[in-house]
C-alpha cells in the first residue's frame, strides 16, 4: 500500500512503498490544514496518487471550503473513499456538494469566419444607423431652432450667454497659447527650408497664408471640438443617466431647447471668433521669430502680410469656422443624447464625439479646400 | 448594556476601534468613538444619513487613514501599515461593496476568480473555474450568471455576484455595505436569508451596515447605532430600546420600526 503521510505544511510528502504492486490502491493522509492556501499542492499530490484512493481526513484539523472542494471533486471525478472526516468536516463536504452547479467563466465567443463577417455586417449596420441618428438628430435641432425663432419667448438667453462664456471666453487662453506655439513652429520649420533656395522672406508668405486659410481655424475647431464636443457629450451624457433629461420632459421643457440649442449658438458663434484669435497669435510668434531670428522688423513683416495675404484667405476661414463649430457641436450632443444605461457608455459617447467631430471637420476642409480653389479664390 | 468599546463575556474580539476621530476640513465626522465587534455575529450598524457609517467601513478596511485612534482587525494593528503588511490582513477578510463594485470588463465568474488569481496564482483551470463556479453557486446566483458581464446584471444579481466575489477566499470576516438597499422586500429578504445562512455554515463574522429594519431584525445578532459622532450604544434591540435615545426611539419605535418588529414576531411565532 502507497501511503503519502503529511506530519506539517510545506515539508514534502513521505511515500512510503509497501505492496503497490499488489493493486490494493493508495491512501492520501494529510496533517494539519487543507486549505485555499495549499490548494494547488493538495490538488497535485491527488492527481500523482494512483486508483482506487482512499482519503484519510482524520489528521486534519482545519479544512476551508476550496480543501472541501478538493476533497469532493476527487470522490466526483475519480470516485475515492474518505475516511476519518469528523462531524464538521462531513457537513462541509455535503455543503460544497449542494453548491456543484457548473458555470462557465466566460461567453462563447465563435472565432471563425462567420463571426468576422457578422461583426463587419453589425458594424456596418451600426454605421448607417449612427448616420440616420445624426441626421434626424440635425433636423430635431433645426424644428427647434424654428420653434424659437416663431417664439422667441422661449429663447433662453441666459443659458447662451453662459455658453458663450465657457466655450468661447475661457477657451482663449488655450487656443491663444497654442496658435502663438504653432506660429513659430511653422516660421522656424518653413525658415530652414526656404534658406536653401537664400529665399528666407518668403517665410513671411508661408506664415501669414498658412495661419489664415487653414491652420488658424483647423486647429482651434480641434481645440474646440477636444474641449467643448467632448465636454457637451459628457455633460449631456450625464443627465441622460440620472433621468434628469426624462425630468425636463415631463416638466414640459424640450431638452433641445434648452441643452441642444444654446450649445450649438455658442460652438457656431463663438468658433469663428476663436478661430481669428488664432489667427492674430499665430501671425504674432510668427512675427516674433521673423524678428528676432531673420531680423525682419514688426513694421515689414506686417506691411508684407499685407501684400500677401488676400482677402479671400480671411473670409474663407470665416466662413470655414461656423460650419466646423455647428459640426463639432452637433456630434457632441448627439453622441451624448445616445447615452443610455451605464456611467461606462458616458465615456465611449464621449470619445466618439470627439472623434465623430475631428473626423468630420477634416472631411470638410478638404471638401472646402476643393471648392474654394476651384471657383478661383487661391 | 455594556459600553460600546468593551466586548461581552465570552467573546472574542475581531474588530476594535478606539478613541476614533475621522474629519474632513472643518466638518467632523467621529469623535472619541469606540466599538468592538464579536467573533462570529453579525453586527448590524445604523444611523442616520451622514453619520458616517461607511466612513466607519471604509476606516476599518483601510481606505481611509484617520486623524486619531486605534484599529484592530483580526489581531493586527490597521493604523500605519505599509502596503505588504496590509495584504496578509486582507485576504482573511471579504467585503461586498454598496454598488457592488464589480469590475465591469470582467465576467461575474472572472470577477469571483480575481482575488483567487491575485492570492494564490499557483490555482490554475480547471479547478480555479470549479472555485468560481461553487462560490457563484453559493452567492445564490444560477449557473448562466457566471459568463456574464455585470451591466447583464439586474441589482438584486450584482449584490450576489459581489457577495460571491468577497466569498472567494474564504474569508474569516466579512463587511456588507447596505446590501438590501436598492432591492425589492422579497429579493431583500432572500439576501437576508442567504448571508444568515452563509455566517452560520462557514462561521463568519459580519459587519453590516445597513438602513433596512427588517435585515435587523430577521439577522443581526447586536446592533452598534452611530449617532453624536460616536456609537452611541450596542446590544440587541430591547437593550438599545432601554436607551433613552430620542434617535433611537424614533428609529425602532417609528411607524416603520414597529411594522418591522411586527411582522418578525409573527414570523417566529409561525
Amino acid at each position: 500500500m502507497t501511503t503519502i503521510s503529511r506530519t506539517k505544511p510545506r515539508v514534502m510528502a513521505e511515500v512510503t512503498d509497501q505492496d503497490s504492486d499488489h493493486g490494493q490502491g493508495s491512501v492520501y493522509r494529510v496533517a494539519g490544514t487543507i486549505n485555499i492556501a495549499r490548494a494547488a499542492t493538495t490538488q497535485r499530490e491527488i492527481d500523482a496518487m494512483p486508483d482506487p484512493l482512499t482519503i484519510d481526513l482524520s489528521d486534519i484539523n482545519r479544512m476551508d471550503t476550496v480543501g472541501a472542494w478538493i476533497i469532493y471533486r476527487t470522490v466526483r471525478d475519480r470516485g475515492a473513499k474518505v475516511i476519518g472526516a469528523s462531524r464538521d468536516e462531513v457537513s462541509l463536504l455535503r455543503q460544497v456538494e449542494e453548491f456543484d452547479v457548473p458555470t462557465r467563466v466566460v461567453p462563447d465567443e465563435p472565432h471563425n469566419f462567420t463571426a468576422i463577417l457578422s461583426e463587419l455586417g453589425l458594424w456596418i449596420a451600426e454605421a448607417g444607423v449612427t448616420l440616420v441618428g445624426l441626421l434626424g438628430f440635425l433636423g430635431a435641432t433645426l424644428i427647434g431652432f424654428a420653434n424659437v425663432i416663431r417664439r422667441p419667448k422661449r429663447f433662453r438667453l441666459n443659458a447662451v450667454v453662459q455658453r458663450f462664456d465657457v466655450v468661447g471666453v475661457r477657451a482663449l487662453g488655450i487656443i491663444g497659447l497654442m496658435s502663438f506655439l504653432i506660429g513659430i513652429v511653422v516660421a522656424q520649420q518653413g525658415a530652414v527650408q526656404l534658406a536653401q533656395f537664400g529665399a528666407e522672406v518668403y517665410t513671411i508668405n508661408l506664415i501669414g497664408r498658412i495661419t489664415v486659410r487653414e491652420l488658424g481655424v483647423l486647429m482651434t475647431a480641434i481645440m474646440v471640438a477636444g474641449r467643448s464636443g467632448s465636454a457637451f457629450a459628457a455633460q449631456i451624457g450625464t443627465m441622460k443617466i440620472t433621468e434628469e433629461i426624462d425630468a425636463m420632459r415631463t416638466i414640459g421643457v424640450s431638452p433641445v431647447e434648452a441643452l441642444v440649442i444654446p450649445r450649438m449658438m455658442a460652438a457656431t458663434l463663438m468658433m469663428p471668433l476663436l478661430a481669428f484669435w488664432a489667427m492674430l497669435t499665430a501671425l504674432f510668434g510668427g512675427g516674433i521669430f521673423v524678428w528676432l531670428q531673420l531680423g525682419y522688423p514688426p513694421a515689414t513683416y506686417i506691411q508684407r502680410l499685407q501684400e500677401v495675404i488676400p482677402p479671400t484667405d480671411l473670409w474663407i476661414a470665416l466662413i470655414k469656422a461656423p460650419v466646423f463649430g455647428f459640426i463639432i457641436a452637433l456630434a457632441g450632443c448627439f453622441q451624448g443624447m445616445l447615452v443610455q444605461g451605464n456611467s461606462e457608455e458616458v465615456g465611449m459617447r464621449t470619445t466618439n464625439a470627439v472623434v465623430q467631430s475631428i473626423f468630420l471637420v477634416i472631411v470638410l476642409d478638404a471638401i472646402f479646400a476643393v471648392f474654394f480653389s476651384s471657383v478661383g479664390w487661391k | 448594556m455594556i459600553p460600546p468599546g468593551e466586548v461581552p463575556p465570552g467573546c472574542t474580539p475581531v474588530i476594535t476601534v478606539h478613541g476614533l476621530r475621522n474629519s474632513f476640513g472643518e466638518q467632523v465626522v467621529h469623535e472619541d468613538l469606540d466599538l468592538a465587534v464579536c467573533k462570529g455575529e453579525i453586527l448590524g450598524v445604523v444611523g442616520g444619513s451622514g453619520t458616517g457609517k461607511s466612513v466607519l467601513l471604509r476606516s476599518i478596511i483601510g481606505l481611509q487613514t484617520p486623524d486619531e485612534g486605534e484599529i484592530e482587525v483580526l489581531g493586527e494593528n490597521m493604523v500605519g501599515r505599509t502596503e505588504d503588511e496590509a495584504k496578509n490582513i486582507r485576504r482573511r477578510w471579504g467585503i461586498l461593496f454598496q454598488n457592488g463594485a464589480l469590475f465591469s470588463t470582467l465576467t461575474v465568474a472572472e470577477n469571483v476568480e480575481v482575488p483567487i488569481r491575485e492570492y494564490f496564482p499557483f490555482i490554475k483551470p480547471p479547478l480555479l473555474d470549479e472555485i468560481a463556479s461553487y462560490k457563484i453557486a453559493m452567492g445564490g446566483l444560477p449557473p448562466d450568471a457566471g459568463p456574464k458581464y455585470p451591466a447583464e446584471l439586474s441589482g438584486g444579481m450584482v449584490k450576489r455576484a459581489g457577495l460571491a466575489r468577497a466569498l472567494a477566499l474564504d474569508p474569516e470576516l466579512l463587511f456588507l455595505d447596505e446590501p438590501t438597499s436598492g432591492l425589492d422586500p422579497i429579493a431583500a429578504a432572500a439576501f437576508d436569508q442567504l448571508v444568515r445562512g452563509l455566517q452560520k455554515r462557514l462561521g463568519l463574522t459580519v459587519f453590516l451596515i445597513t438602513h433596512d429594519l427588517d435585515t435587523l431584525h430577521a439577522v443581526c445578532d447586536r446592533i452598534a447605532v452611530l449617532a453624536d459622532k460616536k456609537v452611541i450604544g450596542v446590544g440587541t434591540i430591547p437593550e438599545l430600546l432601554a436607551l433613552d435615545h430620542p434617535w433611537i426611539q424614533e428609529y425602532f419605535n417609528g411607524p416603520r420600526g414597529r411594522a418591522a418588529a411586527q411582522s418578525y414576531e409573527e414570523g417566529a411565532e409561525a
